[in-house]
């Protein structure tokens, strides 16, 4: 069994910027892979390279089991990429610019197509400049799913769309997931990521800081406990593996990593305990940690350029 | 009213701030040719007899009254100076002027740019207001700075000022009719072409009238009410009244249609389009095809109707005639068809230039295409690299030959119709026409050759375009040398209809544009697809 998606020591500089710095990403067949990360983290950079549109600068990267760089066509041929922010032509149709981009993947199931366009609601006769940004977006993702291909690259992909839409989307992407599609998953939306994916990435300043299952990485991390005690407790700060401790009289609040738990609750218990409530962290939790609050570049790794006239 | 003015001052400066490069530089190249050229050629005609007859030559040649105009005072060395600036460099004047009026209304538009800012403190005609107060001024600036470097150069006040002002009423005009093309077109490339073919019809209007007649027709161009100022020619001041009144109104009218419009739309609504697209929509070739082929079909009426009219205007040069002299160089030239054929030797010349301007924005597209991110989604599809810019270039250079093609076929048809020989001649000029594409594809393979290799400064092609302009035009009174004017491809381009045709420059340029198309395809394919 081949790896569709199998990135190691990515590197990509633009100009003094290095968008991408040593990045690694795997996705295996049949998989829904979440890919993460703040804004200008390196998102996008990393779609363009597997795409063929930006070359490496070093590393290696292997796509369906083919150079993205040489074997750009041939590849594209078995690929659908929905782009985050999708731009259309002013005067041509959703229908015209559905169709043009099937054919030039090589064909699509005109059936799928019809429900596609049915489910998302979409008016495929207006044109392009008519368009709302949801619409736009819907337009890249009918084009994108109407197409029989093995690996789905999707940008952002519900960027722009109501909430209705989003549901529309997490359903047919659900369906794809029974089916066994590859698809490669960029999103902000934890709520997605979380009933779409079957393993993550987090990625930050153009490396890979974190990847695994959701279950893996929540129990690698820490427990947060919220206790009330007998009596105010004393030196739990100077337990290993104890972080963000806050006492409140008797009311103890503390993150603890999973592998110092022992050592926290026999603390506690020697204290005596009133009530306890302990969870893993949530998602947003884990996210906020990794996304932090260092300066990252910019998501195409460039800083914006006065227009040019055309 | 004056809520709808709030937030000019701030889109002023930010047009400045964004124009601080192409503004000056555009500025000094104009008031250098005016002050140049009349540097060079007050020491040409020391005495009032050359003055004269260098006057009657042009006076008496129509295919260069039509290029440019007449010269009103014969004895006059500063008529005779800037007769080609009156012409070719008021042309120069109006489409900087409509550039950059569209620039700051239109286009901005189109980008979802003025929405950003229009959300913000700005009345509704802000940036409107803006856009005609840069334009305006810049125009100002020009007639000022002109004026002076006419004096510099050693010509008389009174017409140095007569010929600045004449230059801003020029600007003026054409600002007013881009402010108003931009709000009846759908997006900032259908206002330039709609307000650039008013330009190029009101010319050739004033071209008729200079030469066939009837003479009034020459007052339907703005250009033609600068020529009527007649500077260094016994000033007619009033003839600027005839500029600022029309100003006026087209301003009046733009505010008018910009009350009545939403922001973004054009005049006419959208209809509803189709729903599944045509069988040939499939290819890169067909995108093109469907997205360009209304364009290049009015392009090509265009072409066919200015064609008609020089021919039309090339079967009555003959008889215009009135200078002995002339004559009988005339008859040694080989009679009156050697000058008929003079005559559409440059006009075709004149039109292979704006043909490259068709083709120059064709290749253009390359670029905005993969800006606005439109090609990314296609390169991400089963086609090529290759195929998707080689497309473009296939769609540049068919253009081209369509639109040399309608401009030879109308020239043919109206010489052959006014001669009562179409079966002689329509082959001949069609062929003399055609005879101009070689020229016209270095620029098209210019053009190619910088997306490639600096997409982000491909913006360059204009300034290749009007650098090989100018020097066809300029290079002579300049008195430039002669390898130097050899660097355009258009002072390679066969001189036709003539007598020989040498095959050799042909072939010469279209290996030149073939290098220059694959240095620029092979780069594309290396490099990355960038913002």
């Amino acid at each position: 069994m081949t790896t569709p998606v199998s990135i190691s020591s990515l590197v990509k500089t633009f100009g003094s910027t290095r968008a991408l710095d040593g990045l690694h990403l795997e996705v295996a067949e049949g998989e829904v892979h979440g890919f993460l990360g703040p804004n200008g983290a390196g998102k996008t950079t990393t779609l363009r390279v597997l795409l063929g549109l930006l070359r490496a600068d070093s590393g290696t990267v292997r796509l369906l089991g083919g150079d993205p760089w040489h074997d750009a066509v041939a590849l594209h041929r078995r690929l659908a990429y929905v782009p985050g922010d999708v731009t259309l032509w002013p005067n041509l149709s959703g229908g015209e610019v559905i169709d043009m981009l099937g054919r030039m993947r090589g064909g699509m199931n005109p059936k799928r197509r019809a429900e596609l366009i049915e489910r998302f609601n979409l008016d495929p006769t207006k044109k392009g400049r008519s368009y709302s940004k949801g619409n736009r977006q819907k337009v890249a993702l009918v084009a994108g799913l109407a197409s029989d291909v093995e690996l789905l690259l999707l940008d952002e992909p519900t960027s722009g769309l109501d909430p209705l839409m989003e549901a529309v989307f997490r359903d047919t992407l659900l369906e794809e997931r029974q089916k066994g599609r590859t698809i490669l998953l960029s999103s902000h939306i934890l709520s997605e990521v979380e009933a779409l994916c079957h393993r993550v990435t987090i990625i930050r300043s153009g490396r890979t800081v974190e990847t695994g299952t959701l279950t893996e990485l929540r129990h690698l991390r820490r427990t947060s406990i919220d206790a009330t005690l007998a009596t105010p407790p004393q030196g739990l700060d100077g337990l290993p593996g104890v972080h963000d401790l806050s006492v409140d009289g008797t009311r103890v609040r503390v993150q603890v990593d999973n592998a110092h738990l022992d050592e926290v609750l026999r603390a506690l218990t020697t204290v005596g305990v009133r009530s306890l409530v302990s969870q893993p962290p949530s998602l947003e939790e884990l996210f906020l940690r990794h996304y932090g609050t260092e300066p990252t570049v910019d998501e195409r790794g460039q800083t914006e350029t006065e227009a040019l006239p055309r | 009213m004056s809520n709808h003015l709030t937030g000019t001052w701030a889109l002023l400066k930010l047009a400045l701030r964004r124009d601080r490069i192409m503004l000056p530089a555009w500025l000094a190249v104009l008031v250098a040719m005016a002050a140049g050229s009349a540097a060079a050629t007050i020491p040409l005609y020391p005495t009032l007899a050359e003055r004269i007859k260098a006057s009657e030559t042009i006076n008496t040649t129509p295919p260069v009254v039509a290029l440019n105009g007449l010269i009103y005072d014969e004895s006059s060395i500063g008529a005779i100076a800037m007769v080609k600036l009156s012409g070719i460099g008021a042309i120069l004047v109006a489409i900087l002027a409509i550039i950059l009026v569209v620039r700051h209304t239109r286009s901005e538009e189109d980008t979802g740019r003025l929405e950003l800012v229009g959300s913000t403190v700005i009345g509704r005609h802000a940036a409107l207001t803006a856009a005609l107060i840069i334009g305006f001024g810049t125009n100002v600036v020009l007639g000022i700075l002109t004026t002076l470097g006419l004096i510099a150069a050693g010509l008389p006040v009174a017409g140095s000022v007569a010929f600045g002002l004449g230059w801003m009423s020029v600007g003026f005009a054409f600002a007013a009719i881009a402010a108003a093309a931009a709000q009846v077109a759908g997006n900032g490339r259908a206002a330039n072409s709609l307000a650039i073919t008013l330009l190029g019809v009101t010319y050739v209007a004033r071209a008729i009238g200079d030469t066939a007649g009837p003479r009034w027709l020459s007052w339907l161009s703005p250009v033609g009410w600068q020529q009527q100022l007649r500077p260094f020619a016994g000033e007619r001041w009033s003839a600027l009244l005839v500029s600022l009144a029309f100003t006026a109104v087209a301003v009046a009218g733009t505010y008018a249609l910009a009350a009545r419009r939403d922001l973004g739309a054009g005049l006419l609504p959208d209809r509803p389009g189709r729903a599944r697209g045509a069988a040939f929509l499939g290819s890169p070739l067909g995108l093109v095809w469907r997205l360009q082929r209304a364009g290049l079909a009015a392009w090509a009426i265009g072409f066919l109707l200015l064609g008609l009219v020089l021919g039309n205007i090339a079967s009555k040069v003959g008889n215009l005639l009135d200078n002995p002299d002339l004559q009988d160089i005339i008859l040694r030239l080989g009679g009156e068809k050697g000058i008929t054929d003079a005559f559409l030797a440059a006009e075709f010349g004149l039109a292979s230039i704006i043909v490259s301007v068709y083709g120059v924005q064709s290749i253009m597209r390359l670029r905005s295409e993969e800006a606005n991110t439109r090609a990314e989604p296609l390169l991400a599809t089963g086609i090529s690299r290759l195929g998707w810019a080689g497309s473009q270039v296939a769609m540049a250079l068919f253009g081209t030959t369509i639109l040399m093609f309608a401009t030879g076929l109308g020239a043919g048809l109206a010489h052959g119709l006014a001669l009562g020989d179409v079966g002689g001649e329509l082959g001949r000029v069609l062929g003399a026409a055609l005879a101009q594409l070689p020229a016209i594809w270095v620029l098209v393979g210019a053009v190619v050759a910088l997306y490639g290799l600096v997409p982000r400064q491909v913006v360059l092609g204009w300034v290749v375009l009007l650098a090989f302009f100018l020097l066809g035009e300029m290079g002579p009174v300049l008195k430039l040398n002669q390898w130097v004017m050899d660097i355009s491809p258009y002072a390679h381009s066969p001189k036709l209809p003539g007598p020989t045709l040498d095959y050799g420059p042909i072939f010469a340029l279209v290996a030149v544009a073939a290098v220059l198309t694959a240095v620029g395809l092979v780069s594309f394919r290396r490099r990355d697809i960038v913002a």
